[in-house]
Order: C-alpha cells, then sequence, then structure tokens
C-alpha cells in the first residue's frame, strides 16, 4: 500500500467519523438521556486528554506535590477559574513550568 | 447587528488565543515527518487531508516503522473516535444546514474548534433545533458562522505551521517543554465548563481512568476514560 493511499484512507475515516452524528440526526432523533450524557462529552474527554501530560509517565515526581507540571497545572487552572482568559491561562501556565522546572 | 460576517469575525478571535497551544505542535509535526523520510508534500497532506493532531502523530511513527497500511488506517480509525463524541455532542445545533454546510463544518471538527464552538454556545444560551423554546426564525440563526470562523482558523494556523516544521527543520529543544502548552489549552477550555458537582465528578473520573488505561494501545485508553466520565456525570445528575 502507497503512502498516499494510507493518507487518503485515513482521511477519509476521520472525515466520516466527524460527520456520522451531524448527518444522522436528521434521519434519527436522539433519546433524552443521550442529550443529557452529550453535556458531558467536552469536560470528560478534555480532561482525559489532559491528565496524562499533567502526570508524565516516566517521571519519578508525577505523583508527589512536587511534579512541576502538576503545580504550573493547577496555578492555570486557577486563572482559567477567575479569568476565563486563554491566553493568559497558557502565558501563566508556561511562565510557571520554565520557573518550577529551574527550581527542582 | 449580527450578521454572518460578524459571527465569523468572532469565531476568529475566540480561536486565535488557542493557537498558542497549536502552532508549536504543527511545527513539531513537520518536523519530525520530514525527519522521518516522509517526502514534504505527504507530510503537508497528511495535515490538509487527515487534519487530526493526534492521529498524524501516531500515523507518522508507524510509517516510519514500516507497519502495515492496513493497521495505520485502523489505528487512525480508532485514535479519532472520540470525534464521533463531538460530532455527536454539535449534531444538535447543526440539524437545519444544507449537506454541504454540514460536510464542511465536519471536516473542521477538530478539538480545538470544537471545544471553542460548544463553548460559545453553551455559554451564550444556544439551544438545539429541536428544541421547542428556541427560535431559530426570529434572526434566522447564524451560528454557524461562528464555527466556520473557528474552524477555518485552525485549519490555516495548522497548514502553516505543518509548512513551516517541514522547511525549516530545525528541531524544537525537548526541554522547552512545548508539549505542555496543549494541556494548558485544554485546561483553559474545561475550567469554565466545571460548574457544577456532576461535571466535575465526570472530569475527574475521566482523567483518572485515562491514567490507568494509558498503556492500552491505540489510544483506546482515551475513549474509555471519556465513556467512564460521561456515565459518571449523567449517574450523579440523575441521582438528584
Amino acid at each position: 500500500m502507497t503512502l498516499w493511499m494510507i493518507i487518503l484512507a485515513g482521511g477519509i475515516i476521520t472525515f466520516a467519523t466527524r460527520l456520522s452524528f451531524i448527518l444522522l440526526l436528521e434521519k434519527i432523533s436522539m433519546p433524552a438521556l443521550l442529550q443529557r450524557a452529550l453535556r458531558f462529552v467536552p469536560v470528560a474527554v478534555f480532561s482525559a486528554l489532559i491528565f496524562p501530560m499533567v502526570f508524565p509517565q516516566e517521571d519519578k515526581l508525577a505523583f508527589t506535590p512536587l511534579n512541576p507540571r502538576l503545580i504550573s497545572a493547577c496555578l492555570a487552572a486557577l486563572v482559567a477559574w477567575r479569568t476565563r482568559n486563554i491566553l493568559l491561562t497558557i502565558l501563566v501556565g508556561m511562565v510557571a513550568l520554565f520557573v518550577f522546572q529551574a527550581l527542582i | 447587528m449580527i450578521t454572518r460576517r460578524s459571527e465569523f469575525w468572532k469565531g476568529v478571535k475566540a480561536e486565535l488565543p488557542l493557537l498558542l497551544g497549536v502552532v508549536p505542535f504543527g511545527m513539531i509535526f513537520g518536523v519530525l515527518a520530514v525527519n522521518a523520510g516522509i517526502p514534504p508534500l505527504a507530510g503537508q497532506a497528511m495535515s490538509s487531508i487527515i487534519f487530526a493532531g493526534s492521529a498524524q502523530f501516531v500515523a507518522y511513527q508507524m510509517i516510519a516503522l514500516g507497519a502495515p497500511g492496513l493497521v495505520i488506517i485502523l489505528t487512525i480509525g480508532v485514535v479519532n473516535l472520540r470525534h464521533a463524541l463531538y460530532s455527536a455532542s454539535i449534531a444538535p445545533y447543526l440539524t437545519k444546514l444544507s449537506p454541504l454546510w454540514k460536510c464542511l463544518l465536519a471536516y473542521l471538527l477538530t478539538d480545538e474548534a470544537y471545544a471553542v464552538t460548544i463553548l460559545h454556545y453553551l455559554q451564550t444560551d444556544e439551544k438545539p433545533d429541536a428544541d421547542p423554546t428556541w427560535n431559530a426564525s426570529s434572526t434566522h440563526s447564524l451560528r454557524h458562522w461562528f464555527f466556520l470562523g473557528c474552524g477555518l482558523t485552525l485549519w490555516a494556523s495548522w497548514q502553516a505551521s505543518t509548512a513551516l516544521g517541514i522547511f525549516l527543520g530545525a528541531a524544537v529543544p525537548a526541554g522547552w517543554s512545548l508539549d505542555f502548552t496543549l494541556a494548558l489549552t485544554f485546561i483553559a477550555i474545561v475550567v469554565p465548563v466545571l460548574k457544577d458537582r456532576s461535571s466535575l465528578l465526570a472530569g475527574i473520573a475521566a482523567g483518572v481512568v485515562a491514567l490507568l488505561t494509558r498503556s492500552l494501545p491505540f489510544n483506546l485508553g482515551l475513549v474509555t476514560a471519556a465513556l467512564v466520565g460521561i456515565l459518571a456525570g449523567v449517574c450523579l445528575e440523575g441521582r438528584r
């Protein structure tokens, strides 16, 4: 199989996944339970993405309060909670990470 | 006044801060793809045809290792399973659109475009098209233009940063921990959504399960964790 066929098929499968419910929803109506469940999609998926990045697998400090990523992430979460400003959250988090990585 | 143009530019502006987290990743992908021996044009095509960061990173590794094509394609499919959840989550807001619009927005439905759009819809009290209390006819709903603004902004910066990575070719020092910008981007997105105990529990459950299942192949732990988190949220909410 050529590289180009892989790229094309990978693109089609990705597009089909993203289109699935957007296209189907016209034809089927969504059960109430499913509708309630969908409210939790953003928080569940993004938390599942965040945690492994904050607790690095090979890092000995990962599960201690000294983990620089954990401290920085908590600080960033605090900024996000108070300001709801994405740019500020990223900046504070990155500066905190540089500082704590230098200290610890 | 709300116009197509104003909604579009609102979307563009809302997406801009996230580029701080996205652009380094596009560049890193470009660098890695070229270093793995993938031709520049094919590397760029991965960003424009597949257009899914995490799947591209997995795919380039498998291509470099010489994995069978079918296995690579299936892996891309599984890594992107979470996009089916995004699709279901955003679909109720898009039912009135033409098939062409649906296809265009589906192509643009990345993590970051979805995050900004759904956050906007939730915070501005947009209702699904089917909701009887939602009166779309009053100001013929233009909310898909916001989505388009987010999606195109992310698309353009992903293409440009991939190209930059391919042509500059210089590796970003690992000590800069640029991967952490993506975690911070997601934190900035999630925290404002944590409005009640059930969504807090959903987030914690999903995060803990993601840690426990991260050794599962093909990113399957991610989908498992997301489903457990959603279930936890629904259960707690239902008990009240």
